[in-house]
């Protein structure tokens, strides 16, 4: 009865602050208000434990050693493997390639897959809300191969126009790479139709999950993506190490992305052969620590319970969207029906820097400018919005220090 | 006054805030109160790189032998430190501003304050200042 009685209760945010320890910290005088998380999040004491506890008690190189370090290391390492597999429910482990994040994920597939299967004439299509690094790569492979490269468009509401999309997608589309969630709006693209309408035509379909993975449950098997790329930093995880999955037959065909150490079975001046799934594509000594310290990461949100996070979550984002929407002058840039934790705002004759700077000098830390997302800000006519995005550390009386703090720096800029 | 009296009356304007609200609510008045740019000058060229604000920034080189700086931002706070460039290099020679030494960034504690990217935007500015200045020397030695 108790269980069920906890299971009830919705997430206890003051325990989960006491496990972040930055959050104790004060910037400019003022308590730290954390608004940065499509950015970046903070990480819990189990994250920095798991990074200090490896290089303190069993540092070695992986996969190589024979001696107990090595070996403990590599079972460490692995392990991380076995739950990205089942975080994302993933078919098997082989899927699971370990990346820099979700950019060095999306080039992986460029310079590999692309450089494979793109002839002069091809198409690949992406959307008008992309993160640069799932346009930069597409637009590289595409001048290399004379292919071309199309865009969804997005309405006024900052979502994807799928009747666009549709009559985008033709037998020359060759692969479609959108993003799961905007990290510049929020919005929520419907992947699973956007997947299914691709495979249709033939196509294959990456799914840059870099803002979707910590705010959405994922399953690249019901979700029949054929690539699904994210970054640990954004999950709660260390920075540098991230995830690529790939369907294991897709995965096989493609060629090697760089050579080197770990990636060969065996090397002789007239031939190399390559090892296999998923060692193929990470050539060299990885980032071992982090990638051990990103398993820390995904126990931490699977036992602090996914459904509590996302309803927390919602919860904080119905209410700032509330109390946003009643400071006069303030526009809400991108209002999707489904969208997680996060609002881009402008606000009438006042530049976003402006803002930023004057929130920063109360401790609040948001961001300003085009996200990564120019061309998106562009669609919009805009150069720029201030973002506040959230996490489940993150409280109502937080935000409410933003409105304050917005409130007054309108006073002051206006 | 030389350009390090201006720079020391700065900090010494700067030193009667308690606290960088009030800095800040003074530098956006100085932002306010920076006559707007003729949008004739609001082009490519005069525009500085690095601000994640725009900044448009145009030089002038006199008859008495000095530049004049006029200059303008979408974004008040970075307008407001314009501002107080233009109080201290506008008007001087191109060696004087050439060879500021322009402390006062620094001793009012805005380096320190304002985030890396942003003061970045501040470097580039004073950057370009000097770039008109040695560009206007070269212009007059040629000349001679
Ligand atoms: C939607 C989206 N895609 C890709 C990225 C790139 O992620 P990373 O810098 O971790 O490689 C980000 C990060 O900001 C993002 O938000």
């Amino acid at each position: 009865m108790q269980v069920a009685a906890d299971l009830q209760k919705g997430l206890d945010v003051y325990a989960i602050r006491e496990q972040f320890p930055i959050l104790k910290r004060e910037v400019k005088g003022k308590p730290l208000v954390y608004f940065d998380n499509a950015a970046t999040s903070q990480k819990p004491q189990v994250v920095i434990d798991a990074l200090v506890n490896y290089y303190t008690n069993y540092n070695a190189n992986i996969h190589r050693g024979i001696h107990t370090l090595a070996e403990e290391a590599t079972a460490a390492f692995e392990a991380t493997r076995d739950t990205v597999q089942k975080f994302i429910g993933a078919a098997s482990r082989e899927e699971i390639i370990f990346t820099r994040g979700t950019t060095e994920g999306i080039n992986l597939v460029a310079y590999t897959w692309g450089r494979q299967n793109l002839q002069a004439g091809d198409e690949v299509i992406i959307s008008g809300m992309e993160h640069h690094s799932n346009i930069v790569p597409w637009q590289i492979i595409c001048e290399e191969k004379n292919a071309v490269l199309k865009v969804i468009p997005v309405d006024d509401n900052g979502e994807l126009i799928l009747e666009e999309f549709e009559k985008l997608l033709t037998e020359k589309t060759k692969i479609v790479s959108v993003v799961h969630v905007s990290n510049a709006l929020g919005t929520v693209n419907p992947v699973k139709q956007i997947i299914d309408a691709a495979h249709a035509k033939g196509a294959v379909v990456l799914i840059d999950g870099a803002q979707s993975s910590v705010h959405l449950d994922i399953n690249v098997q019901e979700m029949d993506c054929d690539f699904f790329a994210f970054s640990a930093h954004k999950l709660y995880g260390p920075t540098g190490v991230g995830a690529l999955y790939g369907k294991k037959q897709i995965l096989e065909a493609m060629p090697v992305f760089q050579g080197g150490g770990e990636m060969i079975k065996e090397v002789t001046f007239a031939k190399t052969t390559y090892n296999d799934l998923p060692y193929k594509y990470e050539a060299g000594t990885p980032n071992i620590a982090d990638v051990v310290a990103f398993k820390a990461a995904l126990d931490f949100m699977t036992e602090t319970g996914m459904k509590k996070m996302r309803d927390y979550e919602h919860e904080l984002l119905a209410y700032a969207t509330e109390q946003l929407e009643q400071i006069e002058g303030l526009k809400i840039i991108g209002k999707a029906r489904e969208k997680t934790s996060l609002i881009s705002f402008v606000i009438d004759k006042v530049h976003p820097q402006d803002v930023g700077i004057l929130l920063d000098n109360r401790g609040i830390a948001v961001r300003t400018g085009h996200h990564c997302a120019q061309t998106l800000m562009e669609r919009f006519c805009i150069p720029g919005t201030i973002r506040a995005s959230f996490a489940i550390y993150n409280t109502k009386e937080e935000i409410d220090a933003l409105v304050e703090g917005l409130k007054k720096a309108i006073k002051l800029l206006v | 006054m030389t350009i390090q009296q201006v720079e020391d009356e700065i900090v010494e304007e700067f030193s009667l805030f308690d606290s960088w609200d009030d800095k800040y609510e003074y530098i956006i008045d100085l932002g306010k109160r920076l006559a707007p740019l003729d949008d004739k000058y609001k082009i490519d060229e005069n525009k500085v790189r690095g601000c994640q604000s725009t900044v448009w920034l145009a030089a002038e080189y006199k008859e008495d032998g000095k530049i004049y700086f006029t200059a303008d931002s979408d974004a008040i706070i970075v307008k407001g430190l314009i501002s107080m460039l233009i109080r201290v290099l506008s008007g001087r020679t191109p060696d004087e501003i050439i060879n500021a030494p322009l402390t006062f960034i620094q001793r009012i504690g805005m380096t320190t304050h304002l985030a890396q990217t942003r003061s970045n935007g501040l470097l580039s500015m004073v950057k370009q200042m000097k770039n008109y200045a040695v560009a206007f020397k070269i212009k007059n030695s040629q000349l001679q």
